[in-house]
């Protein structure tokens, strides 16, 4: 059947199943919005800004498991898409991004609304096409998810060019993919786990060390098997939160910069560390060197052999799907007659309670006066049952989201860890509350990050979403305050937020419903109110305490033990 | 160390920008490199001298494997191999120097292959140091111009990098 080459995409996203796509036309997509609106399979979510899309997009592929698709014209559509794109490379999201480009015949004449996608996205994607005939569509689009959801998930870009997509060819979708460059590890090597094994049940200081692999891999089941069976701490990075339920005794909570104390300090003294699905990340281990001043054996499952053995030397990879190797992991250790030393382990163990009683756990001086923004938290956890999703931007807040809500299940906490994109917050939140609508969905921000992509609160009301958004308002760009007032004397320079809008009439003015809140008795009731409101968007302006900072710190450049704990303990 | 890396990848648009990219963005460096098709036309041998610790030289295989053009990498430093580079050489020629200068080209099995009133163009081909040393022989100011290939790899024997 000879179809034109729009028709052909859409068909594609109807064959992929796609429910929404988040997008916003121009010249060069417009054959494909014809088709668009020609059908009603497939879903269009229209944004206020390409990066919205994108994040949106990308909201909607953590939440669900599924691809997240978004659409966007040629030239600064594509782009307004590259901070998206980049921020989904970077926490390895799968996304198809299908992108307008000039017709052939003009491509690298500077055309109207030309910019070289595939060479402006090449860094950050796992792979990108331009396709050059519309006979090529179906078989690229099939590609492209393929790639986005295989192996090491990440965004892939699709850039067809105007005429392409009003060019016939015959359709037919593949059923299969083939690419012969391309392989995913499934099974890890089975003698490299018996070895695993054994290197668990006799290690006298162990650590579990989860990333973000686990979710992505949807292995927290098996994860949180492992490590009750063998009694193990565990602990999870930013990017890994839910992937062990945070409120089990066994779990240490967040590790790195900003993770509670005695993570850190397990992490900086075990013999022996698990690491799954995590990277090693400078914001995780702080100083390299200083981490590898301690002896200590490392297994390093992951899917990706270029993570492994990157930043720190490993002594047993495995490189594997890491549900299927935790499976194949669980099955030894089960058979296994051996089991760990009880003991040694509680000495472990007695140890790891002395640093939290040192570190105080996560501890803040409550106020009647003033909100603390942890309190803030705290109750947000409270009333929603810690059963929310919730979205987060970048900075003060975000750690503090990532500190006090403790996350039980996988995929319930979203955030950009790797690129740490202020503004992803509310648009992420869109794509999670549209394909999860039961959900209870908040988007945790500051008065920073939320003007960066405010413009999607429009998005929200013609989509009625009733996202919550909980913006923690210290009138700074807190981060950038704190390491201001740590490391550049109290030289606070451009991180006060002047001429703040009025966030109740500014809700109110995008048809919202707006609350400030500037008493702590005032936050509880304000939050069980918002969220009693099942049906609307409610912009939650909680006046904070500007002085606080973020506790634990293991300063940029420090090692996991040369932390600053919180004066207030 | 130095290294030389071969590998085979699909012959398609950007496939080289997508390596060459790499190396710039993860800072990585690049002696030399070339590429040309192979007797399989949807394929391309590139081949890629470059020098790090162990760590970076293990990361630039994974990194190369990951690309998704890419189907192959054999890094050549790690076995027995054979490496050859060609150079185009333009070289002053006139009075006494014309006959030393044939004799030279000579002694490194290069062959003359432009001849004018005033200049040699030599070609030679062999491995880096040979050229090198071909370049220290001649005097400076009589070289008016040289182009180099950069290195081309093989394994030797039965080291073959085929799918
Ligand atoms: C797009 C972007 N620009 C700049 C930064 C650097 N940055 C990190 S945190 C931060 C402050 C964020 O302020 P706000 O959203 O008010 O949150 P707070 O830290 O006050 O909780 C800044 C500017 C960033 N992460 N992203």
């Amino acid at each position: 059947m000879e179809l034109t080459g729009a028709e052909i995409v859409v068909r594609c996203l109807q064959e992929e199943q796609v429910e929404y796509v988040f997008g916003y036309p121009g010249g060069a997509v417009l054959f494909i919005y014809d088709e668009l609106f020609k059908q009603d399979k497939v879903k269009h979510v229209l944004v206020r800004h390409e990066q919205g899309a994108v994040h949106a997009a990308d909201g909607y592929a953590r939440s669900s498991e599924k691809v997240g698709v978004a659409l966007v014209t040629s030239g600064p559509g594509l782009t307004n898409a590259v901070t998206g794109i980049a921020t989904a490379y970077m926490d390895s999201i799968p996304m198809v991004v299908i992108s307008g480009q000039v017709p052939t015949s003009v491509i690298g004449e500077d055309a109207f609304q030309e910019v070289d996608a595939v060479g402006i996205t090449r860094p950050c994607v796992k792979h990108n096409f331009l396709v050059k005939d519309p006979g090529d569509i179906a078989s690229t689009i099939k590609k492209a998810f393929y790639l986005a959801r295989t192996g090491r998930p990440g965004p892939v870009l699709v850039d067809i060019p105007k005429d392409v997509s009003n060019q016939k060819a015959i359709f037919e979708y593949p059923t299969e993919v083939s690419i012969r460059s391309y392989s995913t590890p499934g099974k890890g090597d089975s003698t490299a786990i018996r070895h695993a094994a054994q290197m668990l049940l006799e290690a006298k200081r162990p650590v579990v060390y989860a990333g973000g692999g686990v979710i992505l891999s949807n292995a927290a089941t098996e994860l949180t098997a492992l490590v009750k069976l063998l009694g193990l701490p565990c602990t999870n990075t930013l990017m890994g939160l839910g992937g062990y339920p945070g409120t089990d005794e066994l779990s240490l909570g967040m590790l790195g910069m900003h993770g509670t104390y005695e993570a850190n300090m397990a992490m900086q003294h075990c013999d022996v560390l698990l690491a799954i699905g995590a990277r090693f990340d400078d914001r995780v281990i702080g100083n390299v060197d200083h981490f590898a001043q301690v002896p200590r054996k490392i297994i390093h499952l992951d899917i990706d052999p270029s993570s492994i053995a990157k930043r720190v030397k490993v002594d047993l990879p495995i490189v594997g799907d890491v549900k299927l190797v935790l499976a194949e992991l669980l099955d030894v250790l089960r058979s296994s007659k051996q089991k760990p030393d009880a003991t040694v382990l509680a000495d472990w163990w007695r140890e790891i309670e002395g640093w939290r009683t040192r570190g105080g756990r996560l501890a803040y001086r409550n106020s009647d006066e003033i909100i603390k923004p942890q309190y803030v938290i705290e109750k947000l956890y409270e009333i929603t049952g810690g059963d929310a999703i919730i979205t987060s931007d970048v900075g003060q807040h975000q750690m503090w989201a990532a500190q006090y809500y403790k996350f039980d299940k996988p995929r319930r906490w979203i955030n950009s860890g790797g690129l740490g994109t202020m503004g992803f917050g509310l648009p992420a939140a869109m794509g999670a509350q549209l394909i999860n609508p039961d959900a209870t969905v908040a988007c945790v921000t500051g008065e920073g990050s939320i003007q960066m992509n405010i413009q999607e609160l429009s998005t929200c009301k013609q989509f009625r979403l009733p996202i919550k958004v909980v913006a923690l308002n210290n009138r700074y760009l807190g981060m950038v305050r704190q390491w201001q007032e740590f490391f550049h004397g109290n030289r606070y320079s451009e991180s006060y937020m002047d001429a703040l809008p009025d966030f109740v009439k500014l809700a109110e003015a995008y048809g919202h419903i707006g609350m400030r809140i500037d008493k702590p008795s005032d936050v509880e009731p304000a939050l069980r109110e918002a969220f009693a409101r099942k049906d609307d968007l409610v912009f939650m302006d909680f006046r904070t305490d500007s002085t606080e900072n973020v506790f634990p710190m293991v300063p940029g450049g420090k090692g996991l033990s040369e932390v600053i704990l919180s004066e207030d303990l | 160390m130095r290294h030389i890396i071969s590998l085979l990848m699909v012959n398609e648009a950007g496939a080289l920008s997508r390596v060459a990219g790499l190396f710039s963005a993860r800072g990585y460096n690049i002696e030399s490199l070339t590429v040309a098709p192979t007797e399989d036309l949807t394929l391309s041998r590139m081949t890629i001298v470059t020098s790090g610790s162990d760590a970076v030289i293990e990361q630039i295989n994974k990194q190369l494997n990951k690309l998704v053009d890419v189907i192959a990498v054999l890094d050549l430093s790690e076995g027995d191999h054979l490496e050859r580079e060609l150079m185009l050489i333009k070289l002053k020629a006139e009075g006494e120097d014309r006959e030393e200068l044939k004799r030279m080209a000579d002694i490194f099995r290069g062959r003359i292959i432009d001849v004018s009133g005033t200049s040699y163009t030599v070609e030679l081909t062999g491995s880096r140091a040979k050229l090198d040393n071909f370049i220290a022989a001649i005097s400076s100011d009589l070289i008016l111009e040289t182009v180099r290939t950069g290195a081309s790899g093989i394994g030797r024997g039965e080291r073959i990098l085929k799918i």
